[in-house]
Formats: structure tokens, sequence, C-alpha cells
């Protein structure tokens, strides 16, 4: 059974349709590449599985039965993590307090419940071991590379054990080197069961880490292939609109 | 799942890279910390503003010989409690990169408020209540207007000077008072006595700062206003009520004000409507000097009365050295620009 399951979905503002009938699921331990231009409906279809705003019809299943997210917080509540493009981190807190944020590890008694560093310093740090990062929970973000902050972004999304987690442009302002790092971080979460959907423009990394890739253009899902089973070529064809669907 | 057979290949890559295996990169990973504890320390700017309080203090036990005498340090010391409590509540708006340029105002009503509840003849707790809940009340309003209706927190508190001001005037029928009811020789003490030689203001400072000690590093709210502070909307991603707690911000600086107001006129015997006013500027200054960033996302509990100690100083000093008061007011504002200058640099120099 699938994980996660949009039916027709359709986004509309005001007289501009952001989405137009979109049906897409995804099964556990699957990673598919969402793909297209700029004004495609990418971020739409996002930010409606994340729960910034309800689409304008169609359902979103998860585990066979319908959901309605009105906030980012009902999504979270369902099993969503995202990892935002901007990646969404305080500078100026540390790596362990990036993590844990909104969800703080306290002990104590009211009102004098403490936040307790200790826990969160090792948590974070086991998160991090898991990812194979070489981040380190007592520093900065503010001193981090990008590679780093990623993994911050991805350790914080592990604290709740979610199902899907959704990747928006992850890999889009870094530097080669980690971007391979990003990558072996997907992969890591698709070999512990997670289902991942990663918006991006980078051809190779969706045909390295991705299953399956589906291609929105104008609002509409043009293609849902295995990756096995296309080409980079044809997917750039199918984004582009020089091949119509597949 | 065709990818699930890489993840061995990968870690093993991973550690062919690294010379460490994982096990020890992993304990050394978790034990390090971004600094050492005196590094830190040394790196804050209210461990240079105390270095030049205590550089200035040597100088002037040589300028004057009245400077190291009691008297005096109780007095400095008094002094800078009132505008010290102000100040952390002031360094929580400024850590959320807002401001509040109401709180002397805010001292002015707060205090014809406790005053004329005094004179009604109603104890003194009832004041004091009464002073809090004014306080309370305008933080309230200022909160509110701020993180939900989203108007500029310059603006908001610049129109909250002048409507409690007025306000003050209105209720005190322009008139002083100085007749604080059955319990005011208990309040005159509350507010000018001392205990152990130290005056009762700088004790409620000393706990206020304790208390914020421990808000700053260890409450969830603490940790909430410093992220809010560093990145508004990663906070409100994270799931925290962002505008709830601006809100509170607003009412704790308010509530200091008016902890302070409730001291000050205890301190002074008596009450007049145009108490504080332009009080708002040596507060934020004091909480400026003592390393708070107008950017938000950055606060310290002892810079608050590390800095208004500095501004007291700075007052003290001139009086003593018998430089004209008139100059008072050029070396504060000398001294607040050195501070953000100092920040700057070391925050370059960190880079």
């Amino acid at each position: 059974m699938s994980l996660m399951e949009l039916r027709q979905v359709t986004k509309s503002f005001g007289a501009i349709h952001a989405l137009n009938g979109v049906d897409l699921s995804i099964a556990p331990g699957e990673a598919i590449g969402l793909m297209g231009d700029n004004g495609a409906g990418k971020s739409t279809l996002m930010k409606i599985i994340a729960g910034n705003f309800p689409p304008t019809t169609g359902e979103i299943r998860i585990d066979g039965s319908p959901v309605h997210f009105t906030r980012p917080l009902d999504a979270r509540d369902n099993g969503i993590e995202i990892v935002y493009q901007d990646l969404a981190l305080c500078d100026n807190l540390t790596a362990a307090a990036n993590v844990f944020l909104g969800r703080e590890i306290k002990s104590g008694i009211w009102p004098f419940r403490s936040l307790n560093y200790n826990a969160m310093y090792q948590k974070a740090g086991e998160l991090f071991s898991e990812l194979k990062s070489e981040t380190r929970p007592r520093d900065l973000v503010k001193q981090m590379s990008g590679g780093q902050r990623q993994a911050v972004a991805i350790a914080r999304t592990r604290l709740s054990d979610p199902k899907l987690v959704l990747m928006d442009e992850p890999t889009a302002a870094i530097s080669v080197r980690q971007v391979a790092e990003v990558l072996n971080l997907i992969k890591r979460l698709k070999s512990t069961g997670h289902a991942v959907i990663l918006v991006s423009h980078r051809m190779p990394d969706v045909f390295e880490v991705c299953d399956r890739v589906a291609v929105l253009r104008r609002g509409t899902k043009v293609a849902d292939k295995r990756i096995d089973d296309t080409s980079p070529e044809e997917v750039t064809g199918l984004i582009i609109g020089a091949i119509e669907a597949a | 799942m065709t990818d699930s057979t890489n993840t061995p290949q990968d870690a093993h890559d991973k550690t062919a890279q690294t010379p460490v295996d994982h096990a020890a990169i992993d304990d050394s990973i978790t034990s390090r910390r971004e600094v050492s504890g005196i590094g830190a320390i040394i790196r804050t700017q209210p461990f240079w503003v105390f270095v030049a309080i205590l550089t200035i203090g040597v100088v002037m036990t040589f300028v004057s010989d009245a400077f190291l005498t009691e008297r005096n340090l109780f007095n400095i010391t008094r002094n800078m409690a009132f505008f010290g409590i102000m100040a952390l509540g002031m360094s929580a708006v400024i850590c959320t990169a807002g401001i509040d340029l109401s709180v002397g105002s805010l001292l002015g009503l707060c205090g014809i408020n406790l005053a004329l509840v005094l004179q009604a003849g109603w104890s003194v707790e009832i004041g004091f209540i009464a002073c809090i809940s004014t306080a309370a009340l305008v933080g309230l309003i200022n909160g509110v207007l701020i993180a939900y209706v989203r108007l500029a927190p310059f603006v908001v508190t610049l129109g909250m000077l002048a409507m409690a001001r007025s306000i003050a005037m209105v209720i005190s029928n322009n008139k002083m008072v100085y007749e604080f009811g059955p319990d005011q020789e208990l309040f005159e003490w509350i507010g000018g006595g001392s205990m152990l030689g130290v005056p009762n203001v700088v004790w409620v400072l000393t706990v206020m700062t304790l208390f914020f000690l421990w808000v700053w590093r260890y409450s969830e709210w603490g940790r909430w206003v410093i992220a809010i502070g560093g990145n508004a909307h990663a906070a409100k991603l994270s799931g925290i009520p962002v505008e709830r707690v601006i809100v509170s911000v607003y009412m704790v600086c308010s509530i200091c004000t008016g902890i302070a107001a409730f001291m000050f006129i205890g301190y002074t015997g008596s009450a007049t409507n145009g108490m504080g006013a332009t009080y708002e500027l040596n507060v934020i200054a004091a909480s400026v000097i003592g390393g708070a960033n107008l950017m938000g996302g950055i606060v310290y509990a002892l810079g608050a009365p590390i800095g208004a100690a500095l501004v007291e100083l700075i007052r003290n000093s001139l009086l003593l050295a018998g430089i004209p008061a008139l100059w008072q007011q050029f070396f504060v504002g000398l001294f607040l620009i050195l501070a953000v200058l100092l920040e700057q640099l070391r925050n370059r120099g960190g880079k």
C-alpha cells in the first residue's frame, strides 16, 4: 500500500491554475524525484504536502485515510517532515539547538523545567553519526559548511521518525563534494525505510538516488516513470515540452 | 529500493577516506564544544565592558578620593539598579530584533497609578499588583500590535511613549503625589532602604539577573526568544508559537519596567507624571553596551546590569572629576557607539 497518495490535487490562486489534477503516490523506502521547470508547480505541490496551504480540490491520503493540513505542524503530526530550500536554520544557535528547535528535551519540575543540554547533545550526536556526517552538535550553525547545514536540517527530520521526508532543492547551493555528502544522506534515509520526495533541478542527483521521477509541466503531471525506464534526455524533453507526455 | 544496495558501499568509501574509525570520531564529535569555557567568556561583549568598568574604576581611585568610599559605591550601585532592571527586559525585546521606546513613559504611568492606589489607602501589595498590571497591560497592547497586527516595533512603542505619558498626566491631573497611605513607611523602605549595606533595589536587580541567567541558558522560553531573533521564519516552521512568544517578550519588558517603577517611586518618595522621561534612551544604551544586538538573536543576562553600571559609572566619574554635568550625555553616547563598534570589529575578526 502506498504511504502517501495525492488524488486529483488542484490548486488555484485566483485565475492562475498552479496545479491541475495531479496524482502521485509513494511507497515506504521509495524516493521520487519531482522535476519541472520554474513555475511548473513543484513548489506549490510541495507546500500542499507540507501543510502550508490546502489544495483547492482533491485530497491527500496517508496510509489510505484522507487528511487535511491547515498548517505545517499538521503535516509533521502525520509523519511528514520537510527540509526547506533555505533549510530554515537559526544561525545563532548550535547544531543541536537547531535539531531540537521547538521540541527541546527538558528535565526538572515546573516552573524550573530546564533544557537538558547533555541529552540533546548526545541525541544530536547520534543522529549525525547515523547520517555519517561529521557535524558537531555544539558548533554554531553560522560557522558550518553547506553540507553540514544540510545534515542539521535532515537530522531534525529524524527526531520524530517520519514516514516521508520532503526535500526542496537540497543540492542547489552547495559544492560538489558536499553534494555527494547530501546524496549519501538521502540514501541513508531510504535504507531505513523512509520515503523521500526530492525536488531538484539537477538531473544527475535525481538519477543517482531516486527510484522514480515525476515531471510537472504547467501544473500537470506529464510523466511518472521508473528511473530504469527513462533517461536524462527523455526527462529533459518532458520538462521543456519537447516531448508531450510519457 | 534499487539504490539500497549502494549503502554499504558508501559507508565503506567514507571509512576509507577517513583515517580514524567512526567510534573515535563520534566520541570526539560529541565531546567537543564550539569554544572552551574561558574562551567563550572572553568573546562576549559584557566581559569587555566589565574590563572597561574596572579600568575606569582604577583610574578614578587616583583621580578622586571620594570615588572608592562606601557612600559613593552605594550610590552608584543604587542608581544603576533601576536602569539595570529595565535593561533586563529591554534586552529580551532587542533579542527579538525589536525595540521598546515606551519604557520611560511606562515608568511614569506605572508610578502614577501606583501612587494613586497607595494614596487612596490601599496596602502596598495592592499597589504592587496595580503597578505590575498596568505594565503588563501596556506590554500586552504593544506585543499584540507588533506580533499579530504586524506593525513595526519602533512605531508602536513610539506611539505608546506618547500615549502612556499623556494618560499619566490625565489621571494624575498633573499633580505630584507624595502621600502613600498606611504603608508609606514600608513602601519607602522597599524602594529606598537597604539590607546588609546593599540597597534593596540592588538585591532586586541581583535576583532578577540570576533569574534571567537561568532563563537565557536553560528555559525553553529563552531558547525560543533567541531562535526568533536569529530566524523568525525558521522558528515558525519549527512549530514555535512565534506570535505568542513575541507578545510575552513585550510583556516581560514592561513588567521589568513596572518593577523598576515600584522601587523608584519608593526611593524618590514622590511620583510625578514626568518621571522616566528620556529613560528609554539610557535603558537602550545600557542594553546595547551590555551586548544586546539590535539585529536580534543575541542576549546576555549579565549585559543589562553591566551596561547600566557603565552608564552610571560615566555619570559618577565625570561628576567626581569635576567635569561639568553637561558632558554626561556626550560620554554615554560615545560609549554606546564604541560598544557597537567593538562588537562589529569582533564579528569581522571572527570571519
